[in-house]
């Protein structure tokens, strides 16, 4: 026995792996003295030697619906360039369907990401967790909170550090955390210090056991500056309650601009810059994410020397759920009255403008140069095919954003591809659909296989031989390049 | 529940692909939808269990095939011990020479077992076990090197005739080989038959002694391999004609015998653009390539 050889245990098999030779399946191989997955080069000829795409869908047997065609908008027809992989054993024998070629090559593999990861937007403003707060899912790190968004707050996961840097426990839960947001599963996720929340794409966020139902119009500042033309004439004051930042329409910048005359209005809480106003109540799940019930638990006594008899008062919460309209009576009390029917409009605006809340998935990956190196022998040219649009890119079909700059690492929801599209390796690593897709033309000026292209181009030159097959309609057709949607 | 099998559709949503460590199947049933339901779910299921079964008894498997050896357990493995009896006396071989064809049988026995398929085959690399109802045909693309895949031809499976089983070998596939054809494609009544006999005949197509033939021992690429310390291919220099007609001529006859005692019924050798085809080829065609073919 070879004393250099490893055992591969990634399958019942055990195979001795000498160095630089591969175990029984060509899945993985001994990398100097290392156990490897192999290059996703080799799992792309494999693909590509089959003739046509292998978009992954990746479904264990038991989660199987057993449905034929779960999925329409298999955009496929391709035709694989090929390398001379000395261990490839491809399947010689073909057997006859109804497929057409096209003139378009398509290039797809299965990638192997170990440097992948999702970014998530979580419409909610309740607090999460402090920024770079670690984010956890069984207990184990996968991520952290990083910067929020607007009316959003956001978590970074997964990535190189989580899925291989740390121990084995790590990767295999950042590996499952990844899988399964990208395949449009809940996931469970607490936050160091923080929110127990509930994850999955398309969905509303569950925080700690309550779903978030609308995203707020703004917060109480911006609100008043929204709507502040609106009010104007047809109210004397107004206070939009909010847990961050409770707005006052006769102190705020927006209320100074239109002339908005001062109203001796007192608020409790924290005043920061003029008419905004910090923690004028406790978080909660009343008005404007507050506890209070009584908007005028917030005000103390109006200033006598500025308020009148007779001033008008709106409050309403940031969503517009919540809102209650007082004039001051001779006391300078405020006593509700109902909300008159020219105000009606704008407290309705409010509830319009706000969006449901819901949870965005967005994988990110970076197509690495052994990848590349399977679509041309040129791996450069691809990126620069990339940049010039001539080589759209898309990830299980669906559209992607390609960062500029160097190398190819895209974005792209996960809710515009086809379910479970994505899989694993045990490395761990995610493996994820990607498809490159150009003019054949413009294949064999990159360098690409062309000699081993399948000769279905020849066949479609013949007449239009475009394979129909049914598309997402939300998005754009994989096989129009970008170039030809820029000529239109 | 076996966690590494991976079973998903291709892209067309009509194959089904299934992988498990070094096996890669694809599949595919037709008939009515239901039926091709209910075969799928059975291939799926049996599937998962077949890599465990396997390995469980590999180093049984392993060892030479001798009329005196001991008949494994699990099924596949009895199929391939089956296909590799025939050879016992006279050849050196394992059962693992027939284990993708063996796997392809069983999966497709599950199939065939609980739908009504009007056809159906299961490609595992390259080792099919095809079922043909009657009136069925296949239309078979065969490639004159596993590596390159460009049809040089067709071949028409019908139900008729009792070929169901089809295989390649050949040094520059994924198993290792003694001889140096770089595809011999057996054509037999079963695929772990014709995984068995492709191997038989590969190993025949040979130059001993040729100094333009790379020859490593098995057990240096592969510590754990059935072949131990026999020398396989691992390249092969350019060879002048008449060297390759002696080298197909070997492997020829090989093939003729085989033949004659019934165990394949067709075999294709190809050596360095060279084939020679031994037994009938149903409907060989190679003037017209079929425009709609496409890779099983």
């Amino acid at each position: 026995m070879g004393d250099d050889a490893i055992r591969c245990d990634a399958c019942p098999v055990l195979c001795y792996i000498k160095p630089g030779r591969t175990g029984a399946c060509d899945r993985y191989g001994n990398h100097e003295g290392k156990l490897v997955r192999l290059d996703p080069h080799v799992v792309l000829d494999r693909a590509m030697e089959r003739g046509d795409s292998v978009v992954p869908f990746l479904e264990r047997s038991h989660d199987w619906d057993g449905t034929l065609v779960s999925h329409r908008e298999t955009f496929v027809t391709a035709i694989g360039a090929g390398t001379t992989y000395p261990d490839y054993k491809p399947a010689p024998f073909i057997i006859s369907s109804q497929v057409e070629g096209v003139d378009m090559v398509t290039v797809v593999t299965e990638g192997i990401f170990s440097y992948c990861g999702v970014k998530v937007k979580i419409d909610t403003d309740r607090h999460l967790g402090a920024e770079c707060s670690t984010v956890r899912s069984h207990d184990e790190a996968v991520g952290h909170v990083t910067t929020s968004e607007y009316g959003s707050q956001m978590l970074s996961l997964g990535g190189v550090r989580h899925l291989t840097g740390g121990n084995r426990q790590e990767g295999t839960a950042t590996c499952n955390a990844l899988l399964n947001l990208c395949n449009g599963k809940a996931v469970e996720l607490i936050i160091d210090d923080g929110a127990k929340v509930v994850v999955q794409a398309g969905r509303a966020p569950i925080v700690d056991g309550v779903q978030e139902e609308r995203m707020r119009v703004g917060c109480g500042s911006a609100t008043i500056g929204m709507f502040a033309k609106q009010w104007f004439g047809k109210v004397d004051e107004v206070v939009v309650v909010d847990d961050h930042i409770t707005g006052v329409l006769s102190e705020h910048q927006a209320g100074k601009l239109l002339g908005v005359p001062e109203t001796g209005i007192k608020l409790k809480g924290r005043r920061s810059t003029p008419g905004r106003y910090f923690q004028v109540a406790e978080p909660g799940t009343s008005w404007g994410g507050t506890d209070i019930d009584d908007p005028l638990s917030i005000l103390a006594k109006f200033n006598p020397k500025k308020a009148w008899p007779g001033l008008r008062l709106l409050m309403v919460s940031t969503t517009g759920e919540h809102h209650a309209y007082f004039e001051l009576g001779k006391d300078l009390k405020p006593r509700e009255k109902e909300l008159p029917a020219n105000l009606q409009e704008s407290v309705a605006r409010i509830q319009e403008n706000c969006e449901p809340a819901f949870c965005t998935v967005l994988f990110m990956g970076g197509a690495g140069g052994s990848l590349r190196a399977g679509v041309t022998e040129n791996p450069v040219k691809l990126t620069h095919s990339v940049r010039d649009a001539l080589t759209r890119v898309t990830c299980g079909g669906a559209p992607v954003y390609v960062w500029p700059g160097g190398g190819i690492t895209f974005m792209a929801d996960v809710t515009r591809m086809p379910q479970n599209a994505f899989g694993y390796v045990p490395t761990p690593a995610l493996v994820a659909p990607i498809e490159f897709t150009l003019k054949l033309a413009d294949y064999a000026a990159l360098g690409g296989y062309v000699e081993n292209v399948r000769p279905l181009s020849s066949i479609a030159s013949a007449g239009d031989g475009r394979r129909r097959v049914t598309a997402r309609s939300d998005n754009p057709w994989p096989l129009e390049s970008p170039a030809e949607t820029k000529k239109k | 529940m076996n966690s590494r099998a991976q079973i998903r559709f291709l892209p067309d949503g009509r194959r089904l692909h299934l992988q498990d460590g070094p096996m890669d199947l694809i599949v595919e049933a037709f008939g009515a939808p239901t039926q091709v339901e209910i075969a799928y779910r059975a291939a799926s299921k049996r599937f998962e269990t077949v890599l465990n079964e396997l390995c469980s008894e590999l180093a049984l498997l392993r060892q030479p095939c001798t009329p005196e050896a001991e008949w494994p357990r699990g099924a596949v493995a009895r199929r391939m011990v089956a296909a590799t009896m025939p050879y016992a006396t006279e050849y050196f071989i394992t059962p693992m020479a027939a284990v993708a064809g063996a796997v392809a049988e069983e999966i497709l026995a599950a199939m065939t077992s609980s739908a009504d398929l009007s056809r159906a085959y299961v490609n595992d690399g390259g080792d099919i076990a095809v079922h043909l109802s009657p009136g069925e045909t296949f239309v078979v693309g065969m490639v004159e090197r596993p590596d390159r895949p460009s049809l040089f031809g067709t071949t028409t499976l019908r139900f008729d005739d009792p070929v169901r089983g089809i295989a390649t070998s050949g040094w520059r596939g994924r198993s290792f080989s003694l001889g140096i054809a770089d595809a011999v494609t057996v054509l037999a009544v079963r695929a772990s038959a014709a995984d068995t006999a492709a191997t038989i005949i590969a190993n025949a197509v040979d130059l001993p002694g040729h100094p333009a033939i790379v020859r490593v021992p098995a057990r240096e690429l592969a510590p754990d391999s059935d072949l131990g310390a026999r020398l396989v291919t691992q390249a092969v220099g350019e060879l002048t004609a008449t060297e390759v007609d002696r080298a197909l001529s070997s492997g020829g006859q090989t093939a003729e015998r085989l033949l004659r005692i019934g165990l394949i019924r067709t075999a294709a050798l190809h050596l360095q653009g060279e084939t020679r085809v031994v037994g009938a080829m149903p409907e060989l065609r190679t003037d017209a390539i079929e425009r709609n073919l496409v890779h099983a």
